[in-house]
Parts: C-alpha cells; sequence; structure tokens
C-alpha cells in the first residue's frame, strides 16, 4: 500500500483547467519530484492534497484515509507537512515559536493548565521548547533563535520553515521549492537535509526547479505539464522521455 | 404598498450613491474606507456653508441653487477624500490591513469630532428645504423634488458606470483592481489613479450628503456614522467591489429596511439592515453579483 | 521522536534577557502597588469612582487585547460584550433579587453565547468584513437594549445591587479581579492557544498547514475577550448601580481599541498602560473636552503611521 495516492485529480478556475487528471502515488519513506514548466500545476496539486483547493473531482488518499474535502487543519492532522513557495513564516515571531507552531498538534494542556500554569502546562511548554530547538539542530539553523524570524537571512529561512514542517513530525512532507534561491553551498546542504529528512523515515514531495538537485535526490519524477501529467519514473528515464525533452524545450515541429 | 416601494427606492438611491464610493475603493485597493460615511457628512456641512455664504434664495430658485452647490460640494468633498488618502492610506498600502482599518477608524473619528468642533454638536438645519407639494402616482405619494434628487442619483450613477466602462481612466482602474503591481509595470500610474478613485468616490458621498440636508432638513456630525454602515451592507449585498452590484445593493437595501420598518415597527430598522448584512455574508459573502474569487495560496 | 539532549549550533547562549523578564514582572508589580496605594493618597468618592473606571477599562482593553492584539481581529463592537454582561446581570439581580456575584457564572454562560454567536457566522469572512460586521453587532445589541422592555428601554436598569457596598473595598475588589483578569489573559497568550492565536494573526494559511484549526482558535479568541468584557460589564453594573443603552455606544468600543492600539497591540503592560492612559486624560485635559475625541482620532492616525508597535510594544525577542 503506498503512503499518498492521488487519481484523477482534476482542478479548475472558473473553466480553466489548472490540472488535468493527474495520477501519482508515492511510496513510504520515497523520495518523489513533481516537475514541470512554470505554470504546469504543481502547486495547485500541493494545494489539493494539503487541502487548500478543493478539486473539481479526483481521489486523495493518505493510507487509505480520504483527503478530500478535509480542511488543511485536518490533513496536517493526518501527518502532511508542507513548505511554501514563498516562504510563509510567522515574520514578527521568534525563530523558535515558529518551529513551535510545528508542534501544535502534541500539546497536551488544557486552557486551565495554562491559566493556573500547572506542572502538566511547565512539561509541556519545556518540551515543546525542547522540540524546537531539536529541530533547529537539525536543519542546522546558525542564527539567532529568539529574534524575529524575519530577521534570518533567506536561507536560514528556508531552514526554518522546513524545521517547523518537521516538528510536526509528518510521515509525509511536501517541500515546495525548497532550494529557490539558495546559492551553491546552500543547495548541497538542502540535498544532505532532503536526505537525511527522509533518514527519519519520512516520505517527500518535492517541487523543484534544479534539475541536479531533482535527478540527484530522487527515487521518482513525475512531470506535469499544462496540469496534464506527461511523464511518471525514475529520474534517468524520465531525462530521456521525448515528451519532457519537448516539454521543457520545445520541439522542433511546433517551433 | 406602492408607498412603501417608492419610499424604499428613495433612501435606496441615497445608499446606493454612498455604496459606490465604498465598493471603487474597496475593488481597487481592497480597503475598506471605514471615513467614508463621514465624507457624507463633510459634503452635507460644506453644502450648508456654501448655502449659508449665499445668502436666502427664493423659493422657486432653490432646486438651481440647489444644483450648483451639489457641484461644488462634490469638489470639495472629492479633494478631502484625496487629501484622506493621501495623509493616512498611502504610506501604510504596504502595511498590515489590521493598521489600515485602524487609521482608518481614526479618520473617521478625526472627521466626526472635527467638524463637532467646527460646528458644534447640535443639529444645523438647512437653509434650503426641499418640501414640496405631493402627487398621486401609482397609489404613492411622492414629490417633485424627490424625483429630482432620485433623478440626480440616478444621472450621478449611470456617469459613473460610464467612466469605469468605457473610459482609458476606468480601464486603468479595473487593471488595478486586478494586479497593481503589473499595472505598474504596464505604465499605469496607479498612485494618481487611486487618488482619482478617491476623488470620484468621495464626490458622490458627498452629493449624497448634499441631497440628504436638502431633503431632511437637519444635519449632524454623526450622520455619516450610520449610512456608512448601511452603504457598507449595500454594497456587501450587491456584491463590494462591482459597481452595478452595488446600485442594485443600495435599491435592495432601501426597499428591505422600507418594508421591514414596515412589518416590524420603526425602532428595528437598523437591527434589521444589519441582520440582513450578516445574513448576507454568512450565505453569500460575494453578494448577487460578485464573482467568486478562490485566493491563491 | 524522543526528545534528545539539546545540542545548540550558533548561538549557543540564549540572550541574557533576564532583565527584560524582570522588567515585566516588575512592571506589573509596580503597577499593582500604585492601583492599591493609590486610595491612600485620595479616596474622595470622586477619585475612588475615576479610578474604579480605570480599572475596570484595563480589564475591557486586556480583553480586547486578546482578540485583535493576539490573533489579529479587529473588533469595532466589543462594547457589546460589556453590555451583555452588564445587562445580563443587572436584569437578573433587579428582576430575581439576585445577589450580583450569583450572576457571575450566568453572565459568563450568557457572554460565551453571544461570543458564539456573533463570531461563529463572521470568523469565516475576510477580516476587513469582520470590523465592519462587529460593528453592526455592537449596534444591534444596543438598539436592541433601547428597544426591549425587559432592559427598561431608552432609561435602561437602575437599583442594581453593589457588589460590596463600602467603595474603597469595592475598588480594592475591582483591582484584584482585574488583576486576574490581566493576569489571566497574559497566560493565555503564552500557552499553545495563545502561540496559535499569533500564528493566525501572522500567517492563516501557514498556521493551518500546521495544523491549527484557525476557525476554531479566532472563536476561542472571540469567546475569550467575550468572557472577560461581560464580566468587566458585571464590575460596571456594580459600581454604577444604574445601566442604559447610552453606556454602550461605538465610542465606548473606540475608546477600547485606542487604548489597545496606543499602548501596544498584543503587549500586555503596554495594553494596561493604554487603558489608564486613555481614561485618565479626560481628567488632565478638562478644557480639552470638546476637542478629546478629535485628537484621539489623529492620535489613532499618526500611531499607525509612526509607532503602529504602540507606546510599550510587545517584543518578538525571546527570554529563555
Amino acid at each position: 500500500m503506498s503512503l499518498l495516492s492521488v487519481e484523477d485529480l482534476r482542478l479548475s478556475f472558473g473553466g480553466l483547467a489548472a490540472i488535468d487528471g493527474l495520477s501519482f502515488s508515492v511510496d513510504e519513506a520515497e523520495i518523489v519530484s513533481v516537475i514541470g514548466p512554470n505554470g504546469a500545476g504543481k502547486t495547485s496539486a500541493f494545494n489539493c492534497v494539503t487541502g487548500f483547493y478543493r478539486p473539481t473531482s479526483g481521489r486523495i488518499t493518505l493510507r487509505d484515509k480520504n483527503l478530500l474535502g478535509l480542511r488543511p487543519s485536518a490533513v496536517a492532522g493526518l501527518g502532511v507537512a508542507r513548505t511554501f513557495q514563498n516562504l510563509r513564516l510567522f515574520g514578527e515571531l521568534s525563530v523558535l515559536d515558529n518551529v513551535r507552531a510545528g508542534s501544535h498538534l502534541w500539546l497536551r494542556q488544557s486552557v486551565l493548565d495554562a491559566l493556573l500554569h500547572t506542572p502538566r502546562y511547565r512539561r509541556s511548554e519545556r518540551e515543546c521548547t525542547e522540540q524546537a530547538h531539536h529541530w533547529l539542530d537539525f536543519v542546522g539553523l546558525r542564527g539567532d533563535r529568539y529574534g524575529a524570524a524575519r530577521n534570518l537571512p533567506y536561507g536560514e529561512q528556508r531552514r526554518t520553515e522546513i524545521a517547523r514542517a518537521l516538528a510536526r513530525r509528518p510521515d509525509l512532507l511536501l517541500l515546495d521549492e525548497p532550494a529557490a534561491g539558495l546559492n551553491h553551498g546552500e543547495k548541497e546542504e538542502m540535498l544532505d537535509l532532503i536526505r537525511r529528512i527522509q533518514g527519519l523515515g519520512v516520505a517527500i514531495v518535492l517541487i523543484e526547479h534544479d534539475m541536479g538537485l531533482v535527478m540527484e535526490v530522487s527515487e521518482r519524477v513525475v512531470v506535469l505539464n499544462f496540469g496534464k501529467e506527461i511523464a511518471d519514473g525514475r529520474p534517468e528515464d524520465v531525462r530521456e522521455n521525448p515528451a519532457v525533452i519537448e516539454a521543457y524545450l520545445g520541439s522542433d515541429a511546433h517551433a | 404598498m406602492t408607498q412603501l416601494v417608492w419610499n424604499g427606492l428613495f433612501v435606496g438611491s441615497f445608499y446606493a450613491l454612498v455604496a459606490l464610493g465604498y465598493s471603487m475603493v474597496y475593488g481597487i485597493i481592497k480597503l475598506l474606507n471605514f471615513a467614508h460615511g463621514d465624507l457624507y457628512m463633510l459634503g452635507a456641512f460644506v453644502g450648508f456653508a456654501i448655502l449659508g455664504a449665499v445668502g436666502g434664495v427664493s423659493p422657486s430658485m432653490a432646486l438651481p441653487l440647489l444644483l450648483v452647490v451639489l457641484l461644488a460640494t462634490m469638489v470639495v468633498t472629492g479633494l478631502a477624500g484625496v487629501a484622506l488618502e493621501r495623509i493616512a492610506y498611502r504610506p501604510l498600502r504596504r502595511a498590515p490591513r489590521l493598521s489600515l482599518l485602524i487609521t482608518a477608524v481614526g479618520a473617521s473619528f478625526a472627521l466626526e469630532y472635527g467638524m463637532r468642533a467646527v460646528a458644534g454638536a447640535d443639529p444645523q438645519v438647512y437653509p434650503v428645504r426641499l418640501g414640496g407639494t405631493a402627487m398621486e402616482v401609482l397609489g404613492a405619494r411622492l414629490t417633485l423634488q424627490q424625483l429630482v434628487l432620485m433623478g440626480v442619483a440616478v444621472v450621478l450613477m449611470i456617469a459613473l458606470n460610464l467612466l469605469v466602462t468605457r473610459t482609458r481612466e476606468g480601464r486603468a482602474m479595473r487593471a488595478i483592481a486586478l494586479d497593481p503591481r503589473t499595472s505598474a509595470l504596464m505604465g499605469i500610474n496607479v498612485n494618481s489613479v487611486i487618488s482619482r478613485t478617491f476623488f470620484v468616490g468621495s464626490a458622490l458621498a458627498g452629493a449624497a450628503g448634499v441631497m440628504a440636508g436638502a431633503y431632511y432638513g437637519k444635519i449632524d456630525f454623526m450622520m455619516g456614522f450610520l449610512i456608512g454602515l448601511k452603504a457598507f451592507t449595500a454594497a456587501v449585498i450587491g456584491g463590494i467591489g462591482n459597481i452595478p452590484g452595488t446600485m442594485l445593493g443600495g435599491l435592495l437595501l432601501g426597499l428591505l429596511e422600507s418594508f421591514g420598518t414596515y412589518w416590524l415597527g420603526g425602532e428595528w430598522r437598523d437591527v434589521f439592515a444589519f441582520g440582513v448584512l450578516i445574513l448576507f455574508l454568512t450565505v453569500r459573502p460575494t453578494g448577487l453579483l460578485g464573482e467568486r474569487v478562490t485566493e491563491r495560496v | 521522536m524522543s526528545t534528545t539532549k539539546v545540542r545548540r549550533l550558533g548561538t549557543d547562549k540564549p540572550p541574557t534577557r533576564a532583565s527584560r523578564l524582570m522588567r515585566n514582572k516588575w512592571a506589573g508589580t509596580a503597577g499593582l502597588l500604585i492601583a492599591l496605594l493609590a486610595p491612600f493618597v485620595d479616596a474622595t468618592p470622586y477619585a475612588l469612582s475615576i479610578m474604579t473606571s480605570a480599572a475596570i477599562a484595563v480589564m475591557l482593553a486586556a480583553g480586547l487585547n486578546i482578540v485583535v492584539g493576539y490573533c489579529g481581529l479587529l473588533d469595532l463592537g466589543y462594547v457589546a460584550f460589556f453590555a451583555v454582561g452588564a445587562y445580563t446581570s443587572g436584569v437578573l439581580a433587579t428582576r430575581f433579587d439576585l445577589p450580583l456575584l450569583a450572576t457571575v457564572p450566568i453572565v459568563i454562560v450568557v457572554t460565551v453565547i453571544a461570543g458564539i454567536i456573533i463570531g461563529a457566522p463572521t470568523l469565516r469572512l475576510r477580516s476587513d468584513y469582520l470590523a465592519i460586521v462587529t460593528l453592526g453587532f455592537g449596534e444591534i445589541i444596543r438598539i436592541t437594549a433601547n428597544n426591549l422592555d425587559v432592559t427598561g428601554g431608552p432609561s435602561g436598569i437602575y437599583g442594581i445591587p453593589h457588589l460590596v457596598e463600602n467603595k474603597v473595598l469595592f475598588y480594592y475588589v475591582t483591582v484584584v479581579v482585574v488583576s486576574l483578569a490581566v493576569l489571566g489573559a497574559a497566560r493565555l497568550g503564552r500557552s499553545r492557544l495563545g502561540r496559535a492565536w499569533r500564528f493566525v494573526r501572522e500567517d492563516e494559511d501557514a498556521a493551518e498547514a500546521m495544523g491549527v484549526h484557525t476557525y476554531r482558535v479566532k472563536l476561542a479568541a472571540y469567546i475569550a475577550g467575550a468572557v472577560w468584557g461581560g464580566l468587566a460589564g458585571v464590575l460596571f453594573a456594580s459600581q454604577l448601580s444604574a445601566i442604559s443603552p447610552g453606556s454602550f455606544t461605538f465610542l465606548q468600543s473606540a475608546l477600547v481599541l485606542m487604548a489597545v492600539v496606543l499602548g501596544g497591540m498584543g503587549s500586555m503592560p503596554g495594553v494596561v498602560i493604554g487603558a489608564v492612559v486613555i481614561s485618565l486624560l479626560p481628567e488632565v485635559l478638562r478644557g480639552l473636552a470638546d476637542y478629546r475625541f478629535l485628537l484621539f482620532g489623529i492620535l489613532l492616525i499618526i500611531v499607525m503611521l509612526l509607532r503602529p508597535q504602540g507606546l510599550w510594544p510587545a517584543r518578538s525577542k525571546e527570554v529563555s
């Protein structure tokens, strides 16, 4: 049984088909990349899986549990975490607080605990902070953890966002262009980080434009073009696929 | 029955006129100009001041004079709207929405109590009163003045609609509503178009203010508060940001109030109107003619 | 995932900000001390009534701070909950001869229900719609109180029993209740729920993606604000022993908002100071009575333009 299964997903905005019959699946602890030209519907597909968009039709299941029609927080509750294409950190809050957001569903404290500062409150707050530090260590954050997240350099903000998603302790992590805007050294580190996340037993779906990174890290690649799936296979096969080459480079016949 | 319809349409045309400014500004920069109702109040007072300066007029000249005053007032409130945007809103255009809303509340306060400081807390009596003789049309009592005021409202609304749908200016407004950044890249001077939008919207509110002053006879510094709320309600009913929708919403709200008052009694009129607002926002937040928008993540 | 021993990279030491934490604690204690000692300076009935009103204003501001400051929801009709609390306890106390204290649990229940009724349909809306709708609700509550017989119509309810007869004692009771309310609100702000409020304020989508049920969290903020406002209403009813719709106008909501914005949205110490300043200002600026609200309006704009974080801002810098 695969972890995530997307079947015949369709999504349209006012008659315009953004996704037109997408099917793919992700196994436990597998890394699958979704690639395609800009506007191919990659991020839209992420938004469908995570509950931000309601697809026109199709099936999305996580370990045979239906995700369709659930609100994003419920999808997150089932073990799906994500990052956003344009960083969506809580800018005014501290880096630690950002990562604490990932622990939200794990914390066991009631309003009464909080009002009375019971031992249970203190324990859960301490655990939450330790977890946050743990995940920031894991992603290798060097910057100030106590200051506002918006003051971090760009690359560090990317790491923080991933740490926040990991603190959710997901089974499936959706990364939307994690390497965008990173320099060469940072990309290498991102590659390493993605592998280490896989090492935790987390499956990863990756949207990425950097083909080097995609070919290096993915076990499977799904290629989208104009909302349609044009290839699904091992990186080396996809690279040779004529349809993919055409989508990326255009074919002579059309030129 | 016809009387109720007529009253509703008449009040509704006022609502529509004020609601249009609300709706235009919201459509373009997604700001609820909380002070919009107070521009209506400002219009009433500016008209009052001009009429006072002109001095006494014979009743036969009242209507033409009023039209001239109307135009002058529109210019003044229009400029006031432009100034408001320039001073209070423009510096915050990229700030969190909450800041902008709070500024708008502050602007509303400043206008209301600024006017109170200038003109006093007591209601003022309008020097020109459009009473007029009533006539019977299809069983409803209506006056020539009511007809003229409604006519003015309709003309203004048609002019606005032409401006937005037929002119270069209107096209620029619609472009900014869709995407301000791309519009700027395409060579549209976004700031000046927004300024002109505020001018037009505020001028319409000012016109409504003068008309209300002349019709009801009494004005006070808080008169914009309630109509601001009502205008927002009208805009929401029709579909905020949508101009024909807003006009429809204004008339509809007028009718609803008219019938609501008849059934429930005058003291419940405002409760009824806000109830309608909440109902609409719950059931159909995009309004009757508004389009559904999917917000992008 | 087991919690491994924390090994910090980069910043080895948390910033030595203990002093700032102390500052907050000290500020709280100092504020409380000032409030407790004030009657020794001036205990005329007039001064006591001003001080009691200021304390009640602090409670309102603390409640609104939960909604506006923590959660980022602009509520322009906050006084509605104040009214619901005051009227509920007033009506129960005068019609059924209940002691005021006995009405408190009922007030809590009623304000929670009011919070749900007002919040449930509106919290799904865009934030700016919410502002106007709450304003509309504020008006609905006031007009309803004005129209109904059970609430005494325009003249309101009078002869509400005092919580405690002695004015000085009542002031102290108020200070204790308000202090607990402020402390409670601040503690909520530092809890799981309070963090969720701030996540919602900062970025609703990102909060959802982390598993925060944003609608429920917003409703919780709204209900908490409602309860704080309602309890402040009980204090108010007890203080004046007479309430009428005129006390619950939009102006009141705006003043509470002003206190929150001026003090610093999301910052409890700031908001407390803001509320005290706003309620004492008219006493200081007697001569400017006519210009007071004009000044407030201009001040709101200036604060937003020049210092949106308020006088005593909430800090994002964290103490460890």
